[in-house]
């Protein structure tokens, strides 16, 4: 079981603004390995029905599979959570190879109040780790910010096929409460 | 190493691409590519020189993309072993367009022949079925890769998986084009889309 601190007693808005994003960059493949963090916008996606949800057994499948979303036509984004990028690193160079748009939305662990000090290591290095791998990297600390960073993210990424990662931070989604 | 009666790699991939007709083929990392290039080079050939694991995932998006186009990954054991975990990925996305060769030599043959899990354990079949792919089947026979090689244009059946034994022999190396963004790109204009 766990709560949220620093956030709204109910449920953010921030996740909808994304989602709105994504649709209208007629965004369809949507592959992702759950986090607590993008838990409403998986629901969104997953009740879409001009976006396919595609849960994941690791996060790099999901950087394969936009890939091949691109060559038949269809634009993805790839939603993880900050441990994700590490299983991603060497499926990352098919991105500048091939040359497809590629967007991820990771949401950070191991900052911001973190708990867990396993999360911490790669939490500290994600950044580093996207932006040796060739990805821009934005980041949106709080909800207000989301709906401009995530517009800017999507331009850049479909528009400029400039690979781009948003860092959805964990002041943003709340740092995970460990409770009974 | 040598088994009696396997068979041989590039044979089995002519088969398997002999009346193509409008099948996209994705060749893993490896000697599979080069199978499918010297199958004949084709403006819908995804050719893979790197993203060990990724050519089943490749493969699936690209069919969730195109339900009424036949998608065709032909890879090798070590490579299908690295992205095992999309076989359950697929198994749960279901497409009935995409189908799965993996071309088992129960080596990598790339690196100097090391024995694969494949050649002792592991049975890419029972694994692939055992993730929902149902249509999966162990090949030793050319007349079961012509078979399988129809059933790849039936849109209604799949995700389907063969594992097709081959012999661990080396073969002239024919190496397709490196130049991933040209790959991508000839199939897209050939599929209709334009640059972007």
């Amino acid at each position: 079981m766990h709560a949220r601190a620093d956030a709204s007693d109910t449920a953010p808005n921030w996740p909808d603004d994304i989602f709105a994003t994504l649709q209208r960059f007629d965004v369809r493949q949507v592959p992702y390995v759950p986090d607590a963090g993008h838990s409403k916008l998986i629901q969104r996606v997953l009740g879409s029905s001009t976006m396919r949800g595609i849960p994941l057994t690791t996060e790099e499948e999901g950087v394969a599979l936009l890939a091949g979303a691109w060559t038949g036509g269809q634009r993805g984004v790839l939603l993880m959570q900050s441990s994700g990028v590490g299983n991603c690193i060497n499926m990352l160079s098919l991105i500048p190879i091939l040359r497809f748009p590629f967007l991820t939305l990771v949401t950070m662990r191991g900052e911001w109040g973190e708990f867990n000090p396993w999360q911490v290591p790669m939490g500290s290095t994600t950044q580093g780790v996207l932006e040796l791998s060739g990805i821009k990297v934005l980041r949106a600390s709080n909800a207000a910010e989301v709906p401009a960073v995530l517009e800017a993210a999507a331009a850049q990424a479909y528009n400029a096929l400039t690979p781009t990662a948003v860092l959805l931070s964990q002041r943003l989604i709340g740092a995970k409460v460990f409770t009974r | 190493m040598s088994k009696a009666n396997l068979l041989d790699r590039r044979q089995v991939v002519s088969a398997l691409l002999a009346n193509r007709k409008d099948v996209v083929a994705i060749g893993g990392l490896g000697a599979s590519t080069n199978d499918i290039t010297a199958a004949g080079d084709h403006a819908r050939n995804f050719y893979l020189w790197g993203g060990m694991g990724g050519a089943a995932m490749i493969g699936l998006g690209l069919a969730l993309a195109q339900p009424k186009l036949p998608v065709l990954v032909i890879t090798g054991d070590g490579e299908m072993l690295m992205g095992m975990g999309s076989l359950a990925t697929i198994g749960l996305q279901k497409p009935a367009n995409l189908s799965i060769a993996v071309l088992d030599n129960e080596a990598y043959g790339e690196t100097g022949g090391q024995t694969s899990h494949t050649s002792a354990a592991a049975d890419l079949v029972g694994v692939a079925r055992a993730c929902g792919i149902t249509d999966s089947r162990a090949i030793s026979t050319m007349a079961e890769v012509e078979t399988f090689a129809k059933t790849v244009h039936d849109l209604s059946a799949g995700p389907r998986f063969a594992n097709v034994k081959i012999d661990s022999a080396s073969v002239e190396r024919i190496l397709p084009s490196r130049d991933g963004t040209y790959i991508v790109n000839r199939i897209r204009g050939d599929l209709g889309f334009q640059p972007i």
